[in-house]
């Protein structure tokens, strides 16, 4: 079956010549007129454009609102990340609150997915909108915990793990969390 | 050492043979000079065009306003690897590239782009050399440009370099056919197969006013002839990959660019000679005249570029074959019958 | 021994050897490149007697249009094994035996011309006055051949169309 995209069909050979000279004549002068159009293009380097907060760039972490680092080096985003390009050791402090002994990203290798950021249950790892990490070196691409740690909260300023989690903290005892009930003495649970 | 008198102690011959020789030598560097510088900056008068068109800067990084770049890109192209797949006929491979820019600088030979000049009392014409069947060797070339793209795309043993040589040589054979049945009625008006006759006839009036229909079907065939939008199936980005070029890399990709912005000059000098009046018009000199009606086809071109779409391969052929060969001949019959009565 | 003469060996030569070359090669693309230079070098020895008419026709007719074609068809057949590519001597006698008797008739014919050792002359004219005489002296020749030639476009014509006549019923 044939469409016509055409609405009214030119009639003849005539017709359909000049159909057809004046549509090329329309696509010339269009050209034409766009030559001197001023360009739209936004120069680079001289014009940097804001963008937007959840673009995709390179990897932070983050600091909860008291300044301690949020990161429980729970391995989530290291198994989650297609690339394999997140490595780290955990560790525990005295308190109880888990840190990263050791975290590595290789942006040689990032692919800049976010999926690290979206399997994080504390908001740590997150994607920042600075994209100008070009090296001559590949080497120099591999980040370590003290290239990576920021002092804000990112996305998301407020929030604090340890305020909600139920592990007992500096921060607060158990019953003591957002949203958390006291602990329920199971032997008074009787029906 | 005393100096030498030319006229008292070296006999005429000898004379006339010693300043034919610098002038030769003077003429074919003047004129290698201006085709690559032009070709160099052809690219980049291209780039810079092709992006107003679409409404952007071109390139415009490498010195002010990307006056650089074409070194930039010579150098860049000249530094890097030159790749020959393991597969490939190595001999014509290497050769193929050489045989396209060559024939496309050596059509310029037999443009004019001037007056005779007088130098101590000889003239030198200012044409490398006027040979009685300048129009027939520019076809031979022309015909023989085809294999460039033809065995390169064979010698390159890639699927994609194959189907863009094949259809490069058929595509080049068949509007080869147009373009030298157009050029008849002209050879007709001017009675001679040399470019600098064919420009002295064309003192009062350029042929384009007298021959409108070949000037369209020459321009078109020549579009289809050095494979630019809309006849550029050999090299079809989208498709091929980049044709029969699509193995080759560093200077050897250089040369075939080279060539083909060459070959734009060439036609553009060529509608020039046949059809705009060649060296002649107003006040300016004989070769700047030239110059600026080479440049006005090839801005001309690159609108095209800019506008028009790539054909299908039925298409192309179809027209070629059914609309400008039939059209060429009928011209040719009417312009007999024009100077006949 | 001149430059006219210098030239003139050293094309030949280049003739012999090209074409020899053009007959053993068996990579067939190669055999017609080699072709393609065979006859740039007849074009150059028509140019060197004066006659660059006769010299672009040839690099226009031969290198340019019929190689092409030789090419094109090359280009598109299947790549031979090298068993295949190699010649059996049964096909090689018969050319051979031809190219001989072509050798023997041309020296005698040009042994037993006075006039064969003479630059060709009718060559050597002006494009025009070549175009006079054949439209002039020959034109009969030239619209038989003409004919001939029309004969065979609408034979391919046929022979193109019937295909796709047949498919579409």
């Amino acid at each position: 079956m044939r469409v016509d995209l055409i609405d009214k069909v030119p009639s003849g050979a005539i017709g359909t010549l000049w159909e057809g000279t004046k549509a090329i004549a329309a696509g010339f002068a269009t050209t034409l007129k766009h030559v001197f159009r001023p360009p739209i293009t936004e120069e680079y380097p001289e014009f940097r454009r804001v963008l937007p907060a959840r673009t995709r760039a390179r990897i932070v972490l983050t600091r909860d609102p008291d300044g301690g680092e949020r990161c429980v080096a729970c391995y989530l985003c290291s198994g989650v990340c297609p690339v394999s390009c997140i490595s780290m050791q955990s560790a525990e402090r005295t308190d109880g609150r888990r840190f990263a002994a050791w975290f590595r990203i290789n942006f040689a290798r990032c692919i800049y997915c976010g999926l690290c950021e979206e399997a994080c249950p504390t908001s740590a790892i997150q994607l920042s909108p600075m994209f100008e990490t070009c090296e001559r070196d590949i080497l120099t691409l591999v980040y370590e915990k003290e290239d990576l740690l920021v002092d804000h909260g990112g996305k998301d300023p407020d929030y604090n793990f340890y305020r909600h989690a139920g592990v007992v903290t500096a921060i607060g005892g158990k019953g003591g969390h957002i949203d958390e009930d006291p602990p329920v003495n199971v032997r008074s649970n009787m029906p | 050492m005393e100096p030498v008198s030319l006229d008292v102690t070296v006999d005429m011959d000898l004379q006339i043979w010693i300043i034919g020789t610098i002038a030769l030598v003077l003429k074919l560097g003047a004129v290698l000079l201006f085709l690559l510088l032009m070709a160099a900056y052809l690219v980049l008068v291209e780039r810079k065009l092709l992006g107003r068109i679409q409404v952007r800067y071109g390139p415009n990084r490498a010195g002010k306003y990307g006056l650089l770049q074409p070194f930039a890109d010579t150098i860049k192209m000249m530094t890097k690897e030159d790749i020959v797949p393991d597969a490939a006929d190595r001999v014509i491979f290497l050769l193929a590239p050489a045989v396209v820019a060559i024939t496309a600088l050596l059509m310029f030979a037999v443009i004019p782009f001037g007056p005779d000049i007088t130098v101590y009392g000889h003239r030198v014409p200012l044409v490398v050399t006027d040979i009685n069947v300048g129009l027939l060797f520019v076809f031979a070339l022309s015909s023989l440009g085809v294999y460039g793209a033809a065995l390169g795309g064979w010698s390159s043993n890639s699927k994609y370099s194959l189907l863009g040589g094949i259809r490069g040589a058929a595509q080049m054979v068949s509007y080869e056919l147009a373009l030298g049945l157009s050029l008849i009625p002209v050879v007709m008006e001017a009675g001679s197969f040399s470019l600098v006759d064919i420009v002295n006839a064309q003192t009062q009036l350029p042929y384009i006013l007298l021959e409108p229909v070949a000037f369209a079907i020459f321009f078109i065939s020549a579009l289809a002839e050095i494979k630019r939008i809309p006849f550029d199936l050999p090299e079809a980005e989208n498709e091929l990959g980049a044709g029969f070029h699509t193995e080759y890399s560093g200077m050897r990709f250089g040369l075939f660019f080279l060539g083909e912005y060459v070959h734009m000059q060439v036609l553009g000098g060529l509608i020039a000679v046949f059809f705009l009046g060649g060296w002649h018009g107003p006040l300016l000199p004989g070769p700047v005249w030239l110059a600026v009606k080479i440049v006005l086809v090839c801005l001309v071109m690159i609108w095209i570029r800019g506008t028009l779409p790539r054909l299908r391969y039925d298409q192309l052929m179809n027209f070629g074959w059914k609309v400008l060969i039939p059209a060429a001949l009928l011209n040719v019959v009417v312009t007999g019958a024009r100077l006949l009565w | 021994m001149n430059l006219f003469n210098i030239l003139f060996y050293s094309i030949a030569l280049l003739i012999v050897v090209s074409t020899g070359l053009a007959v053993t090669r068996r990579n067939l693309v190669h055999a017609v490149i080699y072709l393609i230079m065979s006859f740039f070098g007849s074009a150059f020895v028509f140019y060197l007697f004066g006659a660059p008419f006769l010299a672009a026709l040839m690099v226009i007719v031969y290198a340019g249009a019929i190689m092409i074609l030789f090419l094109f068809i090359i280009m598109m057949l299947r790549v031979e094994t090298p068993e295949e590519q190699l010649f059996p001597a049964r096909q090689m006698w018969p050319a051979v035996a031809v190219a001989a008797g072509y050798l023997v008739v041309g020296a005698l014919l040009a042994a037993h011309d006075p006039a064969a050792g003479a630059v060709l002359g009718p060559a050597q004219t002006e494009p025009a006055v070549f175009g006079a005489y054949v439209f002039r002296n020959t034109w009969l020749a030239v619209e038989v051949t003409s004919l001939l030639l029309l004969v065979a476009l609408i034979g391919a014509l046929f022979i193109g169309k019937r295909p796709t006549h047949e498919s579409e019923e």
